[in-house]
């Protein structure tokens, strides 16, 4: 573990100096996989990073997680229902669900983040809000919110994945009654090879990037977006990779709401 | 917007028979309408209307600093208005999440498609031309991702990039930058487990979700899923096939203009 992460650093560094890369010109010297070598921290194309989920790590908020995965750390909580301010956003038939991801300003591997959501966060909480809207049974809480907060104190790649996975955890274990736990994964291309759980390196440089959200009961699909060049062939095939992968990541999430039970008495 | 909240229940009661609000079929696109270079202040222009929705795409090309990581491309920004003479649900104000949400997806599409090639962008040495895309939506009567994508491609197909002089940017003396592909948007709805093409504002508010495809010849440049309800793995390849069969449609009728 820790000869990879003085490996991961070092490629790191190079990736990050400016003036190499200005030298080296293009982003395609950047080799992001190789048959022998795997990926620049040592995975396999289809090798999630390895993580670990603590459900109610709050006291004050009603439901939390808090989530490492690989070297993004990612707290959750969940807070409701309860009573929606400013009022006139109020649905008398249910409750409303409102998101909010955000980035710490010193969460970035590169510089400093500016404090506040921007045109990114927005986007990203809204995709977000759509995944639990269609869990969480809101029909029961009319009049009421309920709020998930998502802060990325350190990120690198595929933050809204992991930012789901801690939420969902948050939403399971605050007793908000809800249809299914969403698991959710990135899947993507680099070098011409289908990969899953992608680091910050991997989306940058690489050929295209595809963040899914599921619904294990049912398998279906609650987030989706891409961008980047994908054939038919490898979007199906990087699905498929991103379902196989949401088992891993269920049970895991599944086990650690149990197990934060276990303490509490 | 009453009124629209009124025909969700008759929405889906056609929806069911296979029937649709206005007559279309299923997968039928409404009317399309592209008029290229209707400004004479902007590098590149674009109006398309798509049934009611109406979408105003300017281009300005203005003198920039590259990225560090980037040093010999040019850059680009897609930005889109809401304007509230376009809809009584747009307000005056900042940016909506749904401006950011649409600005962003073409932004997506027009960047992974690589169809500008913003190394011919470059002038020398820190300094090279930025693309600046304003989607300006005058008209909302739905799908403005769809007639947002083709006013922008549209507008960027034969985009005029200013001379720079002695540290001046002459804009009537420009040479023409073509464009490299076309990355062109499908949108499609789902109303009561029906997928639908094209959806209008009606439609949109009596659909449970929404997915776009941002599709090159053989190649998946974009994608972006949105609202409450579900898809199955089928359904979004089934979606995916009927846009690459309308793409050559599409195609055809933006290289006529």
């Amino acid at each position: 573990m820790e000869i990879e992460d003085v490996e991961e650093k070092e490629e790191l560094e190079q990736i990050e100096t400016g003036e190499k890369r200005e030298k080296e010109g293009k982003k395609s010297e950047i080799i992001l996989y190789d048959p022998i070598k795997k990926r620049i921290d040592g995975r396999e194309a289809d090798e999630l990073r390895s993580f670990k989920i603590y459900a109610n790590v709050l006291k004050k908020a009603n439901g939390s997680a808090y989530v490492e995965w690989g070297r993004n750390k990612i707290l959750s909580a969940v807070y409701g229902p309860r009573e929606v301010i400013p009022k006139h956003l109020s649905d008398p038939y249910k409750a409303i669900v409102r998101v909010r991801y955000m980035m710490a300003p010193f969460s970035s591997i590169e510089g400093r983040n500016r404090p506040g959501p921007n045109r990114r966060s927005i986007e990203i909480s809204k995709v977000i809000k759509d995944v639990f809207e269609n869990v969480i049974v809101t029909s029961k809480f009319p009049n009421t919110a309920i709020d998930v907060f998502i802060e990325v104190l350190e990120g690198h790649g595929s933050t809204r994945c992991v930012g789901i996975n801690a939420a969902s955890v948050a939403l399971a274990v605050s007793g908000i009654p809800m249809e299914d736990i969403p698991v959710a994964v990135s899947v993507g291309k680099v070098d011409g090879k289908i990969i899953v759980d992608l680091i910050k390196e991997e989306d940058n440089y690489g050929q295209a990037d595809m963040p899914i959200a599921i619904r294990p009961n049912t398998e279906e699909i609650l987030l989706m977006q891409m961008d980047g060049k994908l054939t038919i062939e490898e979007f199906k095939n990087a699905l498929d990779l991103a379902f196989e992968k949401a088992k891993i990541i269920q049970k895991a999430q599944i086990e650690s709401i149990k197990s934060s039970y276990k303490y509490e008495g | 917007m009453i009124i629209e909240e009124l025909k969700k229940d008759t929405i889906n009661n056609l929806i069911k028979n296979n029937q649709r609000i206005d007559g279309r079929g299923m997968y039928d696109y409404r009317e399309i309408k592209i008029e290229k270079n209707v400004l004479t202040s902007a590098e590149g222009s674009a109006k398309v209307s798509l049934g009611n929705t109406q979408i105003l795409v300017g281009v300005k090309v203005d003198l920039a600093t590259p990225y560090p990581e980037k040093p010999d491309e040019g850059t680009l920004s897609v930005h889109a208005e809401l304007l509230p003479l376009a809809s009584p649900t747009f307000e005056i104000g900042p940016p909506s999440e749904e401006a950011i949400e649409l600005a962003r997806i073409i932004d997506r599409g027009i960047r992974s498609s690589e169809c500008i090639d913003l190394k011919k962008l470059y002038i020398e040495e820190d300094k090279v031309w930025s693309v600046n895309i304003d989607i300006y939506v005058l008209d909302h009567d739905g799908n403005m991702i769809d007639a947002s994508g083709l006013a922008a491609v549209a507008a960027i197909e034969n985009l005029k990039i200013p001379t720079y002089e002695d540290g001046e940017v002459i804009r009537d003396k420009y040479t023409i930058l073509q464009i490299r592909e076309y990355p062109l948007y499908f949108t499609f709805s789902k109303i009561s487990g029906r997928i639908i093409c094209d959806p209008n504002q009606a439609e949109e508010i009596a659909s449970d979700c929404r997915f776009t495809v941002c599709l090159g010849e053989d190649m998946i440049y974009a994608i972006q899923k949105g609202g409450r309800g579900s898809f199955k793995r089928e359904e979004i390849f089934e979606m995916i096939e009927i846009g690459l069969k309308k793409r050559k449609d599409f195609l055809n009728l933006i290289k006529s203009v």
